[in-house]
């Protein structure tokens, strides 16, 4: 059994979690361009690398950042979810989408 | 060991035979080359050389030919989908399907069993006859069922799977089949090779060279190739390669996981699906029953398999089968979905000339491998999308325009 250590309620087996996908920040609608909407709906940055992403503790209905290392599966470091709007999530991998 | 049969093995007369022949350098230039030397890649070298005539051809894999998703799928080979881009598509991959042993004078064990989809509720009814009316316009044998006929065809289900999720019928399917899918990669393999083209295992693409917004190279652990055409069939490893000349798309990957159990006297003849309860099963020639269910819930790219997977999957093979309890699991194993957003794949030209996608094949590619390497062959010989695979291009996203396919993909989604 995998284990995630929630901020809020310690370390829990995984399958208390739901993943909530990689934290993206959407472009204006109003400025942006077809293309840059287009590729903000579908497009996703798939290869592996230190990502951080939504997760939610189930039970308690606690949502959280994780910065993961999606190619070992190595939790890096939890956020609350304040950070996101903190502008605190600052090691970013560079992709840029 | 006999004396005999030792001398035998060790004379130079008798040397074992090879299914392809090994490259001790790679040439400079190829008019083709193809990244993965799975059943897709090798298919397209196979039809490129016997079909289009292009045969200063090279399949790399960085692993071993076959080690992906080819080996690691749970062979089921359907074409009851639910788009009609979908089910030409897949029909013709059927139809290449049935006499591909002869081509290629390999067994294949293509076997041809019927396939059900299980329906435990009145909505799922309502989709397997949706399928069943979109199969049937295109000349594809499907047929929603009731529950009489489900149990005749699988005596020894229980039909109320353990009393939560009751069988109301199914989408019976009588082409499903299952093959042994190492076979088909070394099938297309060994044709491919005896045509010319050159098989390079163990040499991973590093870069690939752009000019002017066209491919001119790649490079690769064993050294430089110039070309002008390169085929991108790698599965789960595909983000990878496409960071490498720029190209994003809405690929995503998540692990599947597999597990065969020990081999059992034959009794299970048809091939089951239950989305409800994200199970697929069928029974081998060897005997095993191979077993497959959702994808895993969150992005990994490492093929790691869980306990979590066979404990959720055996308590739903239990529901079906309850004789099932004293059954072992012999292995499990994981391979890495390249997973899209309408569950269909991405296929064919691309922004950058000369660099060709056959990608996002999630959990659906292997029944695919004949018609993928036909209809790649086609637009990487022509330059031209193969109008079969019109409803599967890349720039499908930013118009808005998806195939979508979550209907009949797959379980559990």
């Amino acid at each position: 059994m995998k284990i995630l250590v929630c901020p809020l309620n310690g370390p829990r087996p995984v399958t208390e979690f739901a993943y909530g996908g990689e934290i993206r920040h959407s472009p204006d609608p109003a400025t942006c361009s077809d293309a840059e909407w287009s590729s903000y709906v579908f497009n996703r940055s798939g290869s592996p690398g230190a990502k951080y992403e939504w997760w939610c503790h189930i039970a308690s209905g606690f949502w959280f950042v994780v910065l993961r290392d999606t190619l070992r599966d190595e939790v890096i470091a939890t956020f609350p979810a304040e950070a996101v709007r903190q502008g605190l999530l600052t090691e970013t991998r560079g992709a840029g989408r | 060991m006999p004396h005999r049969l030792l001398r035998f093995g060790l004379s130079r007369k008798h040397p074992e035979p090879r299914m392809f022949a090994r490259h001790d350098a790679l040439r400079p230039a190829y008019d083709v080359v193809i990244i993965g030397a799975g059943g897709h890649g090798l298919a397209a070298a196979y039809y490129l050389a016997r079909d289009h005539g292009i045969r200063n051809v090279a399949v790399l894999d960085k692993g071993y030919l076959g080690g992906g998703n080819t080996g690691r799928n749970t062979t089921i080979i359907r074409s009851n989908y639910l788009t009609p881009e979908g089910v030409k598509f897949y029909d013709d991959s059927v139809r290449l399907w049935q006499d591909l042993a002869a081509d290629f004078d390999l067994n294949l064990f293509y076997s041809t069993r019927g396939h059900y989809t299980l329906a435990h509720t009145d909505a799922a009814m309502r989709t397997m006859r949706w399928r069943a009316e979109v199969n049937k316009h295109f000349g594809v044998r499907s047929e929603a069922v009731d529950a009489a006929f489900v149990k005749r065809g699988i005596p020894s289900i229980d039909m109320s799977c353990g009393g939560h999720a009751p069988i109301l019928g199914a989408l019976f399917h009588e082409p499903g089949a299952i093959a042994r899918h190492d076979a088909v990669a070394w099938g297309y393999g060994r044709g491919a090779d005896r045509r010319g083209v050159e098989i390079h295992q163990q040499t991973e693409v590093t870069g690939i060279r752009l000019r002017g917004g066209r491919v001119v190279g790649v490079d690769t652990t064993r050294g430089s190739i110039a070309t002008s055409k390169v085929l991108c069939a790698v599965a789960g490893f595909t983000p990878r390669i496409l960071d490498m000349v720029d190209l994003h798309t809405p690929i995503y990957v998540h692990p599947l996981q597999a597990m065969v159990s020990e081999p059992l006297k034959p009794w299970l003849d048809p091939i089951i699906v239950s989305g409800s309860l994200h199970v697929y099963v069928s029974q081998t020639a060897r005997g095993e029953l191979v077993m497959g269910a959702s994808l895993d819930p969150y992005e990994l790219h490492a093929t790691r398999p869980t306990l979590d997977f066979v404990e959720g999957l055996a308590a739903h093979m239990l529901d079906m089968f309850p004789f099932l309890s004293e059954v072992k699991v012999n292995r499990q194993w994981a391979g890495l979905a390249d997973m899209t957003p309408d569950f269909a794949p991405i296929m064919g030209l691309t922004p950058i000339e000369g660099f060709f996608l056959d990608a996002g094949w999630g959990t659906w590619g292997f029944k695919a491998t004949p018609v993928c390497g036909k209809t790649m062959s086609h637009t990487v010989a022509t330059g031209r999308n193969h109008p079969l695979i019109e409803g599967f291009a890349f720039d499908r996203f930013a118009r808005y325009r998806l195939t979508g396919e979550k209907g009949a993909a797959s379980v559990g989604h």
